[in-house]
């Protein structure tokens, strides 16, 4: 028996979100006294691959095959599903990523597993009979859900748990599922990626801007506070909806859901659309210049003023610390 | 072409969530087609216009969804068809899903990235794999040239452009399709409109809610004069550990 994690690597390094399922991985490993096999599909050397083990990884299944490499959901679910039937897993925990949640339904078919997604918590094990806390009604509150059948699969929200670093070095092993044809039927033509920056959905410190800072051409102020604090940027819904920033970047109820230790506010208001997307940060600290902004009511910290004077000030004060 | 919209029956985003004998307390709560379904049926309606599609809605809930229902025949689908059971798990919904799909031979199935109660992002998938179909999610934008679709999908950091035939799934998001607004016209038609109710289809329920929580409060927001950004700096070091 064993817990089979995903893991994603990205420009080389393992992702923060696989760091944790790794670490999540192994917790639940030995409440049912399993071992820990990690799958990894992207490039990367051994040595990182091996590192794992300081994660509490056991083993490592590395795909070296570039034709799997293609990041579509349904290969994706085939390697998975082929690495859990190889290692006899009870549970296939996986960090929640675009493609992850593209691939874990159609896991949860194939290997007839019980899929929990968005999972915020360890597990509650009694037997076969599982039950993990999963956020609901998007951010507003969280289920206890009771999983039935002998195999799951765990999507884990961004901080559900704190991975410590301790010794210990995985197996590295190649990996090399045969994959039916049918699961290449679509064609990714390009994909349009941002380079260099820190991705959202892993970041641990978030600047995002709303309408308050008057135009594109004000972002540096954000893109310098980010940089100063090695945070990702993100932003308000109108934002995005007038082409000031890109899409990918827009978090609350129709764009990302966010949760990462500090979240910092700008010239937003706090609409209820856009709580949604960031209440689960740890930390938040709103700037705005209206007293009246309904964001202070959900924040931690907060300074009344203008964004252009204070974001400089603010840059200055972080630099001299971090 | 034949295109099925699954929607949900969800509350407003900005009703308040309370629970009450371990259920949603939906005293006061508004329900509206889910926000993320809305965008799949608005590019339906704009692809019944454009490819001479017929739009048929799907919606697995009780009889009070069915003044939902009404709203997206309201917006211009052609009819509907209601399961007959409570939505309450990924698995059990699209098995409904697919049974339906298995007889009436859909071109293209849509529906919202995820719902907005339950988050689960999971129907669009399972919905696919039991069908043998491939499924984009979350799906931007979308044009067709003949049978063959090219869209978009959001990654982290970007976007990726995918190309497709027809059939397919696509669990939908913004800017996919402007949201449409119910006419008059529209909201009279949909009365008349056909809304099938079906008994569902046997399958597994693997899932259960056994308990809801609510998030822990914050402790209320420390203000800090704009004049003495320094002290920010210090709580959030010193305090709240987070620099």
């Amino acid at each position: 028996m064993s817990v089979l994690v995903f893991a994603e690597v990205d420009k080389g390094i393992v992702k923060k979100s696989s760091l944790e399922a790794v670490a999540y991985g192994a917790a639940v490993a030995q409440k049912i006294n399993a071992q820990v096999a990690v799958l990894v599909v992207d490039d990367a050397t051994e040595t990182t691959l091996a590192a794992l083990g300081k994660f509490g990884a056991n083993k490592v299944l590395h795909v070296q095959d570039s034709r799997l490499q293609a990041k579509l959901a349904a290969v994706t679910a085939a390697i998975i599903t082929a690495a859990a039937e190889a290692e006899s897993a009870s549970v296939v925990v996986m960090p929640k990523s675009s493609l992850v949640d593209a691939a874990a339904p159609r896991i949860g078919i194939r290997y007839k597993a019980t899929v929990a997604s968005n999972v915020t918590e360890l597990p509650e094990i009694e037997g076969d009979v599982w039950s993990v806390l999963r956020s609901v009604y998007t951010g507003k509150a969280f289920a206890k859900v009771k999983l039935a059948g002998a195999r799951k699969i765990l999507t884990i929200k961004k901080n559900a748990i704190v991975p410590t670093e301790g010794s210990g070095t995985a197996a590295v092993s190649t990996f090399a599922p045969s994959i039916a044809d049918g699961n290449f039927e679509l064609t990714i033509q390009k994909v349009e990626k941002q380079t260099g920056d820190i991705l959202l959905p892993e970041a641990t410190r978030v600047v995002s801007a709303g309408r308050g800072l008057k135009g594109p051409e004000n972002w540096g102020l954000i893109e310098d506070l980010a940089k100063t604090l090695g945070a990702a940027t993100a932003c308000s819904k109108p934002v995005s909806d007038m082409d000031w920033r890109p899409h990918h970047e827009h978090v609350g109820q129709t764009g990302i859901k966010i949760s990462p230790d500090l979240y910092i506010a700008i010239g937003i208001s706090g609409a209820i659309q856009h709580l949604a997307g960031v209440s689960s940060s740890k930390v938040i600290v709103v700037i705005n210049k209206d007293a009246e902004a309904p964001f202070f009511k959900a924040a931690d910290y907060g300074i009344i003023g203008d964004a252009f004077d204070v974001l400089p000030k603010l840059n200055d004060a972080l630099k001299a610390v971090v | 072409m034949k295109i099925l919209v699954c929607i949900t029956h969800v509350p407003e985003t900005t009703s308040k969530i309370k629970f009450k004998d371990g259920k949603l307390d939906s005293t006061g709560v508004n329900f509206v087609v889910g926000p993320y379904d809305d965008f799949a049926l608005s590019k339906a309606i704009d692809l019944q216009k454009e490819l001479k599609a017929k739009v048929t809605v799907l919606n697995v809930g009780g009889p009070e969804t069915e003044n939902t229902i009404r709203k997206a025949l309201a917006l211009g689908a052609d009819d509907a068809i209601r399961v007959n059971a409570e939505p309450t798990d990924s698995l059990f919904v699209a098995e409904q899903i697919a049974a339906i799909a298995r007889k009436e031979q859909y071109d293209l199935i849509l529906m919202g990235r995820e719902s907005s109660d339950f988050n689960g992002g999971q129907v669009h998938g399972m919905v696919a794999e039991l069908l043998g179909m491939p499924a984009i999610v979350p799906c931007m934008t979308m044009t067709f040239e003949g049978q063959t679709a090219t869209m978009t999908r959001e990654i982290e950091g970007g976007k990726e452009v995918i190309s497709c035939a027809l059939p397919f799934v696509a669990g939908c998001q913004e800017p996919i399709a402007e949201w449409k607004i119910a006419n008059m016209q529209g909201i009279m038609q949909a009365r008349r409109k056909p809304l099938a109710v079906v008994e569902p289809a046997p399958s597994d329920v693997p899932t259960e809610v056994i308990a809801y929580e609510m998030p822990p409060e914050r402790s209320g927001c420390k203000m800090i004069p704009a004049s003495d950004i320094q002290e920010l700096v210090r709580l959030l070091k010193e305090e709240a550990k987070v620099i």
